[in-house]
């Protein structure tokens, strides 16, 4: 595989009057209750190690409090560490200086954030420009690569307008085209989609999808959204009380959670419509014969009955361009749509 | 025999005690008829006095009266007058400038330029026609009844004074948004400003300066008037949105770009507040300023009193209100437009 755009490495962070001193107890294993308790300082972060592929969407998912927006703040140090090493194109951001940092956050990085974050006194156009305009360009430079971005969005003639006189769903739009002007190869998404409406959620989301198919960043998006995460995720962790519990590819935890948390987590999900062909399949390229036909790799369990009109005793030939990639029973898709139990631990529902 | 003696003999003091007391400070008008009325009546438990300084002065003549206290005070503040002085003059001179070529610029220029200037600059902050004509209207009815020398004089200060008060009001706030430390220093600060009766804070800088020159009252109207304009600023920057700041940072901004481009806008609102409660309080202030030679319709609600004019004191006064309501219809107006250019 290749080197990782951005890896995080044996990363802590606790809040409080004296977190050096703290850390010495976490490392020696208190946790985060016993920390708040008996020395009064929040835990924010314990030992997260991640790497992040370049060109993949990495997706941070966890309840409200886990320590998802003190994780991705520090990927440009909007929080510093209390211990650990963040590494961004091979090298360590906690060695900068304020100044290469600055260029850091300008060239490497842009940010989109949960509540928009645009500033209200400027246009859409002028917002949309911000990272040119913090590099000291003039209305005559960044017009055209602005208003481009804005277009690309969805904004074709908005420009001229002020945010408040947009909709939710809008400003997240010049939010983005804000960070996509930067033309920044890392982009940071704080709940970027928590605030809007269902309906224009999946909007939003797929507009991502075919923005990320078209310039393939390096995307760290944060939700705690579960069908969000799968939707989006090429890489997924799981993060619960400031920890790692989890991560790896979306579908493998899917079927192979490996915490009871995790397992009440996907318990309430349509496994039908995350689940696909090539995570149930029997890799083979071998044919058994009695094929009823043929699907893709990537297709949904739910497109898969569909097809098979409920009959469970067919089986489908996988394959990716022609080429048989397994076999697909569809008795093996009604039992993967049964939940799995955590590969160790308690379970949720023993009855 | 006074009360407080045995405090004296148990110490041990007695001896320090009487050998002062050949030059005791001279006596005060309770010892005199204290003296006359002869020896000490009998005293019970609820004649007990507190033992302040002049009771144990009573009981040992060495001990300082209560009147050293502010005898001290005011002697420590001479001595260090002439040095306090040396350095405030010059630097408040500018001060004295200001306020007189203002006076001078405001008086000299004719009613018929100065009335369609203040409507155009009227019409520039509010937008609003209304307000112009008001403007133009209540300066005109105080002209007719020859009003306009002293309210023009009066708004010559406001203007020097409320001007002053922004340009050293607003770095102030924003110092004190950026750190804890001086915010906590300044608060105590700011209150004292609030809340001592102006009165008083005339009483050290007469003794300071002259009283014919401006910058006595101009001082004056400064340092009671400046507080609202330094505290919303501070308040305004502390409450900017907590993620536009990250977003600033987190495109690279620099602290001055962040400071001028992001939360300055963002606490405009908030400062023009404060310069519209600025403004009223230099009023206000300018009135009780002419106790100490501000010129200005003051000048004649004090003649009003004195001389029992009451025409003269109810027109100024009258005078004064109609001022308050045009630079605060006019300082609101701007900031509505603020707020209906940035709301969320
Ligand atoms: N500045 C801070 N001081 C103290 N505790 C904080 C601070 N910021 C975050 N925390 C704590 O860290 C934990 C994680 O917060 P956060 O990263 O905002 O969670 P999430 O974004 O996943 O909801 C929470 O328990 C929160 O109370
Ligand atoms: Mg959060």
């Amino acid at each position: 595989m290749a080197d990782p755009k951005i890896s995080i490495r044996h990363l802590y962070k606790i809040f409080g009057a004296t977190p050096k001193r703290a850390l010495e107890h976490v490392k020696a294993g208190m946790g985060k209750s016993e920390l708040l308790e008996t020395h009064h300082h929040v835990l924010g972060l314990r030992d997260i190690n991640v790497d992040m592929q370049p060109g993949e969407i990495t997706v941070i998912m966890g309840l409200s409090g886990s320590g998802k927006s003190t994780l991705i703040r520090h990927l440009n140090r909007l929080i510093d560490p209390t211990d650990g090493e963040v590494i961004v194109n091979g090298e360590n951001i906690m060695d900068y200086s304020e100044a290469k940092l600055r260029r850091l956050r300008r060239e490497n990085m842009s940010m989109v954030f949960q509540k928009f974050a645009l500033l209200p006194h400027r246009t859409v156009l002028e917002n949309a420009a911000t990272p040119l305009i913090v590099e000291g360009a003039r209305p005559r430079d960044y017009e055209a690569e602005a208003t481009k971005w804005l277009d690309r969005v969805g904004l074709e003639g908005q420009g001229g307008q002020y945010p408040h006189q947009l909709s939710g769903g809008m400003q997240q739009r010049v939010g983005i085209a804000r960070a996509l002007t930067s033309n920044s190869d890392i982009m940071l998404m704080d709940e970027a989609f928590s605030a809007l409406d269902p309906l224009i959620r999946t909007d939003m989301q797929d507009l991502l999808i075919e923005l990320q198919r078209e310039l393939a960043k390096t995307i760290v998006f944060i939700t705690h959204d579960l069908d969000e995460a799968l939707k989006l995720a090429d890489h997924l962790v799981i993060l619960k009380d400031g920890e790692v519990i989890q991560q790896g590819e979306p579908q493998h935890i899917l079927m192979h959670p490996n915490d009871p948390y995790i397992v009440d987590f996907i318990s309430d999900i349509n496994r039908a419509r995350v689940l696909r062909a090539r995570t149930v399949m029997e890799k083979t390229s071998a044919d058994p014969g009695g094929l009823a036909g043929t699907v893709a790799p990537d297709a949904t369990l739910e497109s898969v009955i569909a097809k098979s009109q409920g009959d469970t005793t067919l089986s489908y030939r996988v394959a990716r361009d022609g080429e048989q990639v397994g076999v697909l029973s569809m008795r093996e898709v009604v039992k993967a749509l049964v939940p799995t139990d955590a590969a160790e631990g308690g379970l949720r529902r023993a009855s | 025999m006074a009360t407080y003696d045995w405090v004296f003999d148990t110490l041990g003091l007695r001896d320090w005690c009487e050998g002062a007391g050949g030059d005791a400070a001279p006596l005060s008008m309770a010892d005199l008829i204290g003296q006359s009325g002869g020896g000490t009546p009998d005293r019970s438990i609820w004649d007990l006095p507190f033992p302040s300084m002049d009771a144990l002065n009573d009981a040992c003549e060495a001990f300082p009266q209560s009147r050293e206290v502010t005898r001290g005070l005011e002697q420590g503040f001479l001595d260090v007058k002439d040095a306090l002085s040396y350095v405030l003059d010059p630097v408040t001179q500018p001060l004295s400038w200001a306020l007189e070529y203002a006076l001078l610029a405001f008086q000299a220029t004719p009613w018929w330029v100065m009335i369609p200037l203040l409507a155009i600059v009227i019409w520039f902050v509010s937008r609003s026609a209304g307000l112009v004509a008001f403007v133009a209207g209540s300066l005109a009815a105080l002209a007719f009844i020859d009003y306009y020398d002293y309210a023009m004089q009066t708004l010559a200060v406001i203007t020097v004074c409320a001007l002053i008060c922004v340009l050293l009001g607003v770095p102030i706030g924003i110092a004190m948004s950026r750190s804890d430390k001086l915010q906590n220093a300044m608060i105590p600060v700011l209150d004292m400003l609030q809340t001592l009766p102006p009165f008083v804070y005339l009483i050290p800088l007469i003794f300071l300066f002259s009283v014919t020159e401006p910058k006595l009252y101009g001082i004056a109207i400064i340092l009671y008037a400046i507080v609202p304009v330094v505290r919303l600023t501070n308040l305004g920057i502390r409450l900017v949105d907590k993620e536009v700041i990250e977003a600033a940072d987190a495109f690279g901004m620099t602290k001055r770009q962040k400071l001028y481009g992001v939360q300055i806008p963002l606490a405009l609102p908030n400062i023009m507040a404060g310069v519209n409660q600025t403004i009223m309080m230099s009023l206000a202030m300018v009135v009780i300023a002419s106790l100490v030679s501000a010129p200005g319709l003051g000048v004649l609600v004090l003649r009003g009193i004195r001389n029992l004019e009451l025409g003269v004191g109810l027109v100024s006064g009258l005078g004064i209100v109609l001022l308050a309501v045009i630079l605060d219809r006019s300082t609101k107006a701007a900031l509505a437009r603020v707020n209906a250019a940035q709301k969320h």
